[in-house]
């Protein structure tokens, strides 16, 4: 039976009804958790560009300002989520698969939660810029806030020649355990329309449409009623089937409208954006109120948790604060997810932070996450293809993945796999199937980063050479010229030869007519005749003498 | 405080290998006691000798391999594979024949290439196919079945004539043993008798032959079970029997008087037991959706032009293994439209 208001919808392939574990977070009042001792915000916690902090270790902050920001145009920026004291700048455990430590700001609040000065609210945003709503939405650093962490602000911004058709609001939540949009859409329905009138203002949208899976009839209740209330056109709240994975956005996309985001393509290309419910509030927050993304609601739940519940928590309280305010642990514990059961990355420490796309803190029991159990051979069953949303064959990507064939594994489509485990889960052999096309796509990524070194290694070298080439070419060049001016010069310089030739003659003649008279007497000129002639007797005489001198000899 | 990393999904898995191989040796249960019925007790026999020499096979090997082999054995692959040669040989086949095959199943067929999961050939088809073209006196020695039987055998007496080779004092092969219902049609059919004087034999039932129909039937019946519980999907049972019964359609319509009825081969022979519980071995057969249906509708036509053409009565096997070959080609040219993507483009 379909209601009045149901529209037409499409199914993807495979997909699995998993056991929903919703109840036991529901059981509780959404409540503020407190203020920590410290607060850890880690630089990067979205997609793009790591942020720079803006303020130095032991500065004043104040509720609301801004601490790091990036000049990339994928980021976003961080805020003070209260006021405080920057407690230290350096490496804290954050959550990430592998326990890495990155660079956090550390904050002491000082308990007075004082407001820095906020930008002025919007609320006459249908007659702003749009850019100048792009610019709000981007200060105030909000990302996708349903796990995705993609910068909000680069999603508004389609580009020039790209018309969006239809606006869809994610709050599908197909996770089993998370509950935070659930618990959301219950208690601030009216804020997410008025995120979507925003939205729908600024992407110049006519239609929306907000897929809910039909598990959370509370959720739909409260958000059909906003959207009457609000008067709001051309916008309806449908009820999808609960089937894990609907909330994927190229799923969600498809149960609403029918169409396939092409492989490797955003859904704008196809005239979609999609936001999660959690973003939408949030972008309301920022325009009417200025106010940037301080907190959010995160779902702290499970078999290991006592008080399974939905806290609105400040962004960087550590999850050991949280934990602590849904009961502490339970004897039951035994791992720590950051997500769902599916998709989450488990963690080996409560010392980390809330971060921005923190939607879900499973504390599962072992049971409920029970060890790997041993891997058995692949019996080829096609189970895992059964229930692949994206049609692929992973039981194909599986062999080319362990034999690291990886063009063989990106033939069979390795990136069009959304990581969303189902193959993994229904794997009778209890292959770490998604592993396996991690593990490829980190490898391809790495020689795809080694190629690009060496592309531009390569590069450098042939520069290089070509630099030394010519170098080499330009002094021979200059050599030959000077030889042939050399060359030229000889041809050239014949009479300047005979004419150095003549002067060293004469100089040599005066030389030798110098010495001529020298050998003369020298009081000898300007005789009267008389002189001349008793001179020359003399010179006779001598001569005479020299003559016989030399007989004698 | 500190907690253990693994990736995710972090659910508990709901299937296992051995869950899948525990469901087919339940599902064969049903047919194996309609066998042990109307054939006596040889077919257990059979069936607990091939599973013990199974078992022992693959435990050296995988010793042999320096792999663990306690969790190798428990995976029950080896006793599927026993089960199903034991339940194609006839029911008083000598034990070194059972042994043989067997070990040749396990060892050269699928060991050899890597055990389980890495085999191209269906090992218990491969092992029959070696034994019939080997042994063809002794694998075609097949029982009536107890309504027509005038000497059935008792539990001992079948005991004795499986290890010691002879029969029971005062009686011989000729009137023990008897053709199967398959082979009976095609030896008639090539003295150029019609259908319609063929079935004047006491040996015919409703569809195909007395006793055997019915084992059909429970083989069908655990066939339908393990569709239930997903262990098989409907693409290559169907398929498969629809490739069989639209060729024998075509050629009785064509002359009824030498083409049996479509229902006669669909039960006779292992047709049934072939298109649930041996074309469906997941790891020989082809595993796109698309591909199960042309590699089941394939066996079904292959299965019926070697009964009407081949030299062979049956041909289950040899259609088996023929498209087991064809498997990995099928499936390269069968691949999904991936999401996202236009259709012809991969």
């Amino acid at each position: 039976m379909t209601p009045p208001n149901q529209q037409r919808l499409w199914r993807f392939h495979g997909g699995l009804h998993l056991p929903d574990n919703k109840a036991q977070s529901l059981g509780r009042e959404l409540t503020q958790a407190t203020v920590p001792q410290r607060l850890i915000l880690p630089l990067q916690q979205h997609i793009g560009e790591e942020d720079k902090p803006l303020v130095a270790v032991g500065e004043r902050v104040l509720k609301g300002q801004m601490i790091a920001r990036s000049k990339a145009y994928i980021s976003a920026p961080i805020h003070a989520p209260t006021s405080g004291t920057v407690a230290s700048i350096g490496p804290e455990p954050i959550p990430h698969p592998s326990g890495l430590v990155a660079t956090c700001i550390v904050i002491e609040p000082d308990g007075e939660d004082a407001w820095a000065e906020l930008p002025e609210p919007m609320d006459d945003y249908q007659q702003r810029d749009r850019a100048d709503l792009r610019e709000r939405v981007r200060w105030a650093g909000i990302v996708g806030l349903g796990g995705a962490a993609f910068p909000t602000s680069v999603k508004l911004n389609p580009g020039p020649n790209v018309r969006i058709k239809t606006l869809i609001i994610n709050g599908a939540e197909c996770e089993p355990y998370i509950t935070c949009d659930d618990m959301l859409m219950r208690t601030r329905a009216p804020r997410i329309v008025s995120g979507i009138k925003i939205l729908k203002h600024l992407l110049e949208v006519e239609e929306c449409l907000i897929g809910i899976e039909d598990n959370k009839p509370v959720a739909i209740a409260a958000m059909r009623q906003a959207v009457t209330d609000a008067g709001l056109q051309k916008t309806r709240v449908v009820t999808i089937p609960t089937l894990y994975p609907s909330g994927g956005e190229k799923q969600l996309i498809h149960i609403l409208t029918g169409k396939e985001v092409p492989s490797h393509a955003i859904p704008a290309q196809i005239g979609v954006v999609c936001h999660n419910v959690g973003t939408t509030a949030a972008i309301a927050d920022a325009v009417l109120e200025g106010k940037p993304l301080l907190s959010r609601i995160v779902t702290l739940t499970g078999d290991g948790v006592a008080e399974p519940r939905n806290l609105e928590a400040l962004i960087g309280t550590p999850v050991s604060d949280l934990i602590a305010q849904a009961g502490g642990y339970t004897n039951a514990v035994y791992k720590l997810i950051l997500g769902g059961p599916m998709m989450g990355i488990a963690l080996h420490t409560d010392a980390v932070p809330l971060t921005k796309a923190a939607n879900c803190l499973l504390v599962a029991s072992r049971e409920e996450a029970p060890d790997p159990s041993p891997v058995r051979p692949c019996i080829r069953c096609g189970e895992c293809a059964r229930v692949c949303p994206v049609s692929l064959l992973p039981q194909q990507m599986y062999w080319y993945a362990r034999a690291k064939d990886f063009d063989k594994v990106q033939a069979y489509n390795l990136f069009d796999c959304i990581e969303c485990g189902c193959c993994s889960h229904v794997c009778p052999a209890h292959l770490p199937l998604v592993q396996f096309y991690r593990f490829a796509k980190n490898e391809i990524w790495a020689q795809e980063e080694e190629k690009r070194k060496a592309e531009q290694a390569r590069q450098r070298h042939e520069a290089r050479q070509a630099r030394l080439e010519r170098l080499e070419r330009e002094r021979k060049a200059k050599l030959r010229k000077k030889k042939e001016a050399l060359e030229k010069k000889k041809g050239a310089g014949g009479k300047e030869q005979d004419a150095k030739k003549a002067a060293i003659e004469a100089a040599m003649k005066r030389v030798a007519e110098k010495k001529a008279a020298a050998a003369a007497p020298k009081n000898t000129e300007g005789l009267t005749p008389a002189q001349q002639r008793q001179v020359d007797n003399a010179e006779a005489r001598r001569r005479a003498a020299e003559t016989e001198g030399e007989q004698e000899k | 405080m500190e907690f253990p990393t693994e990736t995710s999904p972090h659910t508990a898995r709901p299937n296992s290998v051995d869950t899948v191989m525990l469901r087919v040796i339940l599902a064969l249960i049903p047919g194996i006691v309609a066998m042990v019925w109307y054939f006596g007790w040889g077919t257990l026999i059979n069936i607990l000798l091939a599973s013990i020499t199974a078992v022992t096979a693959e435990a050296l090997v995988m010793k042999l391999r320096h792999k663990p082999v306690l969790f190798a054995i428990s995976d029950l692959s080896a006793v599927v594979t026993a089960m199903l040669f034991a339940i194609a040989v006839p029911p008083l086949l000598p034990w070194w024949l059972t042994v043989l095959g067997v070990l040749f199943a396990i060892v050269v067929v699928k060991q050899l290439y890597g055990g389980l999961g890495y085999n191209p050939f269906n090992p218990a088809m491969a092992a029959y196919v070696l034994l019939l073209i080997s042994y063809p006196v002794d694998m075609t020695n097949w029982l009536p079945p107890r309504m027509l039987n005038d000497h059935p055998l008792g539990f001992i007496q079948t005991l004795h004539t499986i290890f010691a080779g002879h029969l029971p004092a005062g009686l011989t092969w000729d009137t023990v043993s008897g053709a199967t219902p398959l082979d009976e049609m095609r030896t008639q059919l090539d003295m150029n008798r019609m259908i319609s004087e063929i079935r004047q034999s006491p040996l015919w039932g409703d569809f195909g032959a007395r006793g055997w129909e019915w084992i059909g039937n429970w083989f069908l019946l655990g066939g339908l079970w393990l569709l239930y519980k997903r262990v098989i999907s409907w693409h290559i049972p169907v398929s498969m029997l629809s490739g069989l019964i639209v060729m024998a359609g075509l050629f009785y319509i064509a002359d009824p008087n030498t083409h049996p009825f479509p229902l006669f081969h669909m039960f006779s022979g292992g047709a049934i037991l072939g298109a649930f519980f041996i074309a469906t071995d997941p790891v020989t057969a082809a595993t796109t959706k698309k591909g199960q249906i042309i590699y089941g509708a394939a066996i079904g036509v292959l299965v019926f032009l070697i009964r009407t053409f081949g030299g062979y009565p049956d041909a289950v096997a040899f259609a088996v293994l023929l498209m087991n070959l064809a498997a990995p080609t099928i499936d390269y040219y069968t691949q999904p439209r991936v999401f996202g993507h236009k259709r012809g483009q991969t």
